[in-house]
């Protein structure tokens, strides 16, 4: 069974459809890259999977695990397994991200009927998993993402992804505001949670980030539809090229 | 995002919970206020000349005032002849001991959570509890005495200790203070008095609990805390009201005095009746609270939980008179519903070297509206003053609203203030984040008011953390994760 099928996914905003019939089956274990041209709606995939309740789902399913994901509440999909890295991590202040960590991963773990991480569990869990990405202890006492920079909102992106252990993880544009150090370091945490059993799907502007998260199939965008997919030399023929060579082989719409 | 919108308020909405009335004889003097009403109200209580003089050159003055109308609130003008003045439980005998405290009183504190009862105190809180206008009850006495520390109600203290209380009473909140003041002053009926002897370290919590229980009633009682050179207390004061359509007039005045090397550590938790959810009855909290720091070194700290109340008129401040002497504010507000709060607090520095710090979080939902109004002022003496002010909004949906006016006055060239203001919603990206992550909506809404209110609660000794925590509906592991 794939772990992610979108059949004929439609959705918009205010009446304007953004999304216009999307397409795509993610298997375990795969790497898949959505890449397209600003507005293509790529972004728009990523929170419509998560749930976010600005957009509209006007048609279509979307199935994880062969679960019906669209009647699930944000929180019920993230417990379900879905996780989403986002593109710009919310602060909040006074609120430890060791506390917010701990909060969500007991929240999962309760929904699975599991008992709740005492404190000294979570913390070895915690170092474990920090050391993957290089991030010292003092981390955890600070707010969740005040202050932080555009690195280490990121990298905390990603821990919790780590800690979580999700079956599908939608990252949306991890690269951006990364330098080339940074970008390295995210995308080594990423590549250690490839695994048989999870579903990656990248959603970047810019190959860039796929020189390091090496994607099994890439996946083009163009208003609302995926209108080319490929394996990782597509990536580097859109970096190349461009989008715009793409235009009239499609000519799907 | 209409649906979590709704539920946050739903979750900010929760039932008032100790709106109960307590079915017990009351002895009350008729409605309405006169010299004649002033006279019974000192006679009944046994008071000496001094006090009854100071009631009625208060009354006679007040006779000259108007209500204050500076405050950003609105209400319709309260007929003082309607209201009664003193309202007693109607004892059997004179009380000697606890076990001789009207059983349904007793009953009336374990329903609200005050653990009057000796046996099941906490180690280290004595309590000391006014039920409408007269102290009922106070536990830990004789432990307390041992050390020289006398806690009690204040009608008790009148008569055992007439020169401290002659001594102290309206040194920091004169009587010709404000309109409220000054009418507490006339009529107070009780409240709490507690005094720590030079040297002495109060070692339990001080606690004394406010109920307002009869109708028609105004509770105006009266608190003064002193403590001598190098004495420290930390006292707790909570109260509750019962849910009652009219409103009621709470109207108290705190007084504290640290001397040298001295600190005070105040902390309220005041949940009186808000009213309903159409903003009908519910308490109007009009308090006059005042620390001065007349010592050198010596420290005075304020702590406030405000989310009961229709309307919150209340400003605790401190006069920084000694040297090297530090007042602080923290405040938690919450106005919901049609709650309106317009709290602060007065930072006046005369000594040299003092220094001030003010934390106010506002929290606002439904239709309340929440004011920061607050005073720094310095004066020409006070070289090298200090102050710290931090101000931050936060709004629960779109039809509340919040409102800062801090005011800063210096007339020394060498202080220094300093200001930081913030506003923020709840917004709709933290909360999809929290949920992106698995955390429920209601989790997640606690999570982040903690996070708010996280500077102020850890000035909160642990007990009253903990009901703090209770009363915002929030966990408490959020602020201290």
């Amino acid at each position: 069974m794939s772990i992610l099928e979108i059949k004929d996914l439609r959705a918009g905003i205010a009446g304007r459809e953004i999304l216009r019939g999307v397409n795509l089956t993610i298997a375990p274990g795969e790497v898949h890259a959505i890449m397209g041209p600003n507005g293509s709606g790529k972004s728009t995939l990523a929170q419509v999977l998560a749930g976010r309740d600005t957009y509209t789902v006007t048609g279509g399913t979307v199935r994880l695990n062969g679960r019906d994901l669209l009647d699930l509440s944000p929180e019920e999909r993230a417990c379900e397994g879905l996780f989403l890295a986002f593109q710009y991590p919310v602060e909040i202040p006074g609120v430890s991200t060791s506390y917010f960590l701990k909060a969500a991963l007991n929240a999962v773990r309760k929904y699975h009927g599991e008992p709740e991480l005492d404190a000294m569990d979570f913390l070895k869990l915690m170092k474990q998993k920090m050391k993957l990405l290089d991030m010292d202890a003092g981390f955890l006492s600070r707010a969740v993402n005040e202050g932080f920079s555009g690195g280490e909102k990121k990298r905390n992106e990603i821990l919790q992804m780590a800690v979580l252990d999700p079956k599908l993880a939608v990252l949306d544009e991890t690269d951006s505001g990364l330098d080339i150090d940074a970008l390295r370091i995210v995308a080594g945490g990423v590549n250690s949670l490839r695994g048989a059993d999870r579903g990656i799907l990248v959603v970047t502007h810019y190959q860039r980030l796929l020189n390091y998260i090496v994607p099994d199939y890439v996946h083009v965008l163009r208003d609302g539809q995926i209108i080319k997919s490929g394996d990782k030399n597509l990536a580097l023929e859109l970096e190349a090229r461009g989008y715009g060579w793409l235009e009239e082989p499609a000519g799907v719409h | 995002m209409p649906t979590d919108t709704g539920t946050i308020e739903s979750l900010a909405n929760k039932e008032y919970e100790w709106g109960f009335v307590t079915d017990i004889d009351a002895d009350a003097l008729p409605k309405g206020l006169n010299e004649d009403i002033i006279r019974e109200i000192s006679r009944r209580k046994d008071e000496p000349e001094f006090l009854l003089e100071f009631r009625l050159k208060a009354y006679r003055h007040w006779l000259t005032m108007v209500p204050p109308q500076w405050a950003n609130i609105k209400y319709p003008p309260i007929n003082f002849q309607d209201i009664i003045y003193y309202s007693a439980p109607k004892a059997k005998k004179k009380l000697a001991s606890l076990d001789e405290v009207d059983p349904e009183l007793l009953r009336t504190y374990a329903k609200l959570g005050v653990p009057l009862e000796e046996q099941k105190l906490l180690a280290n809180v004595a309590v000391d509890a006014v039920f409408d206008s007269v102290s009922v009850a106070t536990t830990f006495k004789a432990k307390l005495a041992e050390m020289g520390v006398i806690f009690g109600s204040f009608s008790e203290a009148v008569k055992t200790h007439p020169e401290l209380v002659r001594k102290y009473l309206g040194s920091v909140v004169p009587y010709s203070d404000n309109f409220y003041a000054t009418l507490n002053s006339a009529v107070f009926s009780d409240g709490s008095f507690c005094f720590v002897p030079k040297g002495v370290r109060c070692p339990m919590e001080l606690s004394t609990y406010f109920r307002i229980n009869a109708k028609e009633t105004g509770q105006f009682e009266r608190t003064l805390i002193i403590a001598e050179e190098g004495a420290y207390v930390s006292y707790l004061e909570g109260c509750t009201a019962p849910m009652r359509d009219e409103n009621q007039l709470h109207a108290a005045v705190v007084e504290l005095v640290t001397l040298d090397n001295a600190q005070i550590k105040y902390s309220t938790v005041q949940n009186w009746y808000p009213g309903d959810k159409q903003g009908k009855g519910g308490i109007y909290n009009f308090v006059t609270k005042r620390g001065k720091c007349l010592g050198r070194n010596s420290r005075i700290s304020w702590t406030q939980v405000e989310t009961g109340s229709a309307i919150t008129w209340k400003y605790p401040s401190v006069i920084l008179q000694g040297d090297n002497s530090i007042g602080e504010f923290y405040s938690v507000a919450l106005a919901n519903n049609y709650q309106q709060a317009d709290t602060g607090t007065k930072m006046i520095h005369i000594g040299k070297n003092t220094r001030s710090t003010i934390v106010s979080k506002g929290i606002s939902a439904g239709h309340g509206q929440n004011t920061y109004r607050g005073l720094v002022k310095v004066l020409k003496g006070a070289d090298n003053a200090r102050n710290y002010t931090q101000c931050d909004s936060l709004l629960l949906g779109d039809q509340c609203g919040a409102h800062t006016f801090p005011y800063i006055e210096m007339k020394n060239t060498t202080a220094r203030a300093e200001h930081e203001a913030s506003t923020s919603k709840i917004g709709e990206d933290q909360l999809f984040y929290c949920k992106q992550r698995g955390i429920a909506l209601e989790d997640a809404v606690n999570m982040i008011i903690n996070g708010f209110c996280k500077e102020v609660f850890k000035e909160l000794p642990m007990e009253f953390a903990v009901e703090a925590q209770k009363l915002l509906g929030v966990s408490l592991e959020g602020s201290v994760g």
